[in-house]
């Protein structure tokens, strides 16, 4: 409990409409855990449910992040508390570069008027951007703006290796990405992994999970978790479809 | 407040003995004391603008007052030096010149390179006396278009500050000449002037730095520049609107550009009560392209007032504006900007956007964008949008950690930033980025 985190009985709802319906799930630091499930399941719904998205209402449930409650909490607190969203559309914010950015997610997360290295942030920010082939010139790039499907998530990926977060929820990370960016943002992913962090790797493909193979595969449909297994179970929705879930595991 | 105006009006700029005293002291020079002297009774026959007057809509017109301010006398040797230091903003200036209320602490130094092409850079007082034939030529030779008569004609009646540039045919300067003009003394009314002239395919680029020697100064500041761009010509010019929060600012600046001439200005508004802008363009040559840009941050009950126009004389010419305000508190701003096509400036490419970010309920802005085309093959538009920050791209910084206040702040920065990148000059860019940044830490 302490060190994982922990969704409990979560039910919310975005207006009027359910979505989550008593969803439990217990993701272990140092674990790679994937949702799958098709579209409108309610897979994005969790992710901004936990970062505390404003558009969407928590009717009951719990969720703890190394045993701290983080539902309601602000987005921003959130962040800090060790959350981290790799958004499925990330923003276009003109005017801010990458560089201004990622500092500016880092100071927040120092003691107020402690002092910035700025040395040593660049270096860093530079070691990263290189291990996710990235240009340099990306720094002074606005964020997200006129970036392909694929530097859009290689930024996302960026911004996770500078944050270090406790626990990184991945919203669909595969999708619109060719196979030479899914491998690099993959490595990216795999150098992160460790007893530190644990992974939340939402996706509707089993082709990413070639590349992060997961600890556990959690099968969602209709606002929860209907089935749970090893890397395997990914293959085997694969082979027998979704159909295999409506038909089959929804009943259970 | 209400002590000082309830007080009995002192000589001030409104005294007429005072005005043909100072204006006396020019009958060497008699062509400018005659200006001087129209500027006094025009001014003193032009009525006040209202608010009935469609070139003041929207505008406070209520609150203008010119009683309480006067002249100042020059500094102590101890204050012009240290807003010497203070001026020191731009590190590669061709020259500096610094004015501190009204008068000339720092006259420019100038390459000898610069001297021997024939750059002129000096202040308006010795121009008037040293350069008459250019200034007769060129100084206020502009009608003012946009409603500020009255003001116009003040600063006309009190002209002494300020600058001449001339750049002469064929040079090229890539280095800013640097203007500084402050206010010190409580109450103090300044009339600071910029005449640029630059000749045929001269390149040019200036900063003007209106600044107060402390943040609550109160002060009139009634400032004008003429802007001659010649054929084939360059200029670039930053205008920063930086006085103190106590200050009433009007600023009439006239530009014309010739054949082929390249113009682009970036006004930046910063300080001031009240501050009202009025931009007026001409474009005289086919092939002119102007590009006009304003930015400011209005906070607090601040009102920013910006007039602009865009004359169309000649064809085949381009005009291009966008002006971007933030606003906080209670702050207003106000656009109003017209383009005005010639019957015969065909092939006519005008452009006009005005985009504004309520970062408070209580902060308005007002959009009042025109069209006058009397050119039947032309490409002109003009837009306006008001609108607060985008939940999405909010709720993206939230989620890297970014607090509430701190997101919104680097949002409405990211917002400013496109018209920063105009300024053409790092350090110039830099500096205004930092005097809107603080913007959002005296809310």
């Amino acid at each position: 409990m302490s060190d994982s985190l922990v969704i409990k009985n979560l039910n919310a709802s975005i207006g009027d409409r359910p979505i989550l319906k008593d969803f439990s799930l217990t993701v272990p630091k140092g674990e790679v855990h994937a949702i799958m499930g098709p579209n409108g399941t309610g897979k994005s719904t969790l992710s901004k449910v936990l970062a505390g998205h404003p558009d969407y209402s928590v009717q009951s449930g719990e969720a703890f992040l190394d045993g701290e409650q983080i539902l309601g909490l602000e987005p921003d607190v959130v962040a800090r508390a060790g959350l981290f969203l790799a958004f499925q559309y990330p923003s276009e914010i003109p005017g801010v570069t990458i560089a201004n950015f990622i500092r500016a997610a880092l100071v927040a997360r120092q003691a107020k008027g402690a002092p910035f290295d700025a040395k040593a942030y660049y270096a860093e920010l530079y070691a990263k951007m290189d291990a996710l082939k990235m240009d340099r010139k990306f720094t002074s790039r606005f964020v997200n703006e006129g970036f392909s499907g694929g530097e859009k998530k290689r930024c996302e990926i960026l911004q996770l290796m500078m944050l270090k977060p406790k626990y990184a929820v991945l919203d669909e990370t595969d999708s619109g990405l060719d196979i030479d960016a899914l491998r690099i943002v993959s490595e990216g992913v795999n150098a992160m992994r460790g007893p530190d962090t644990g992974f939340l790797v939402i996706t509707h493909y089993q082709r990413l999970l070639e590349y992060i193979v997961p600890d556990r595969v959690h099968i969602m449909w209709d606002g929860r978790i209907v089935h749970s297994g090893g890397k395997e179970l990914a293959l085997e929705l694969e082979e027998k479809g979704y159909d295999w879930v409506k038909q089959d595991l929804a009943k259970a | 407040m209400s002590a000082v105006a309830s007080a009995p009006a002192p000589a001030g700029v409104l005294d007429v003995a005072l005005q043909s005293a100072e204006t006396a002291a020019f009958r060497a020079q008699d062509w400018f004391a005659v200006l001087r002297q129209q500027g006094w009774h025009a001014f003193q026959s032009l009525p006040m603008p209202t608010r009935d007057n469609e070139k003041w809509r929207f505008s406070d017109a209520r609150t203008l007052s010119l009683d309480g301010y006067a002249p100042a006398k020059a500094p102590t040797p101890a204050q012009a030096a240290d807003l010497i230091a203070r001026s020191r903003l731009i590190s590669d200036a061709a020259g500096l010149i610094v004015h501190v209320d009204g008068h000339c602490v720092l006259k420019p130094t100038l390459s000898a390179e610069l001297v021997a092409q024939g750059v002129v850079f000096e202040s308006l007082e010795d121009a008037v006396r040293s350069r008459p034939a250019l200034l007769q030529e060129h100084l206020l030779k502009h009608p003012v278009l946009l409603g500020g008569d009255k003001f116009a004609a003040l600063h006309r009646a009190w002209l002494r500050a300020g600058y001449v540039l001339h750049i002469p045919k064929g040079v090229e300067v890539k280095q800013p000449f640097v203007s500084v003009t402050w206010t010190l003394s409580d109450g103090v009314a300044v009339f600071p002037h910029a005449l640029i002239v630059a000749g045929e395919r001269a390149v040019a680029d200036v900063h003007d730095f209106h600044l107060s020697a402390r943040a609550d100064q109160r002060a009139l500041a009634i400032s004008a520049a003429d802007i001659h761009a010649g054929t084939g010509s360059q200029v670039r010019r930053l205008a920063v609107q930086a006085w103190g929060s106590a200050t009433q600012s009007f600023q009439v600046d006239n530009t014309c550009g010739g054949r082929d001439a390249l113009i682009s200005s970036v006004n930046a508004a910063v300080g001031s009560r009240r501050a009202r802008l009025e931009n007026s363009v001409r474009l005289d040559g086919e092939g002119a392209d102007v590009r006009l840009y304003g930015i400011s941050v209005a906070s607090g009950e601040q009102e920013f007032d910006q007039r602009t126009l865009q004359i169309h004389a000649a064809g085949h010419a381009k005009s291009d504006l966008l002006f971007k305000n933030a606003l906080l508190g209670k702050a207003r701003t106000i656009f109003s900007g017209l383009i005005k096509v010639a019957p015969d400036a065909q092939r006519t490419d005008a452009f006009q956007t005005n985009r504004n970010l309520l970062l408070s309920p209580d902060a308005e802005a007002d959009s009042l964008p025109g069209l006058e085309i009397e050119a039947n093959d032309v490409k002109c538009s003009h837009g306006a949008t008001t609108g607060q920050i985008d939940p999405t791209e909010l709720f993206y910084l939230r989620a890297r950690g970014i607090p509430l206040a701190v997101a919104q702040e680097l949002l409405a920065q990211g917002f400013l930033e496109e018209v920063l990148a105009k300024v053409g000059h790092e350090e110039a860019a830099a500096a205004v980025r930092e005097m809107l940044r603080l913007k959002f830490h005296q809310a």
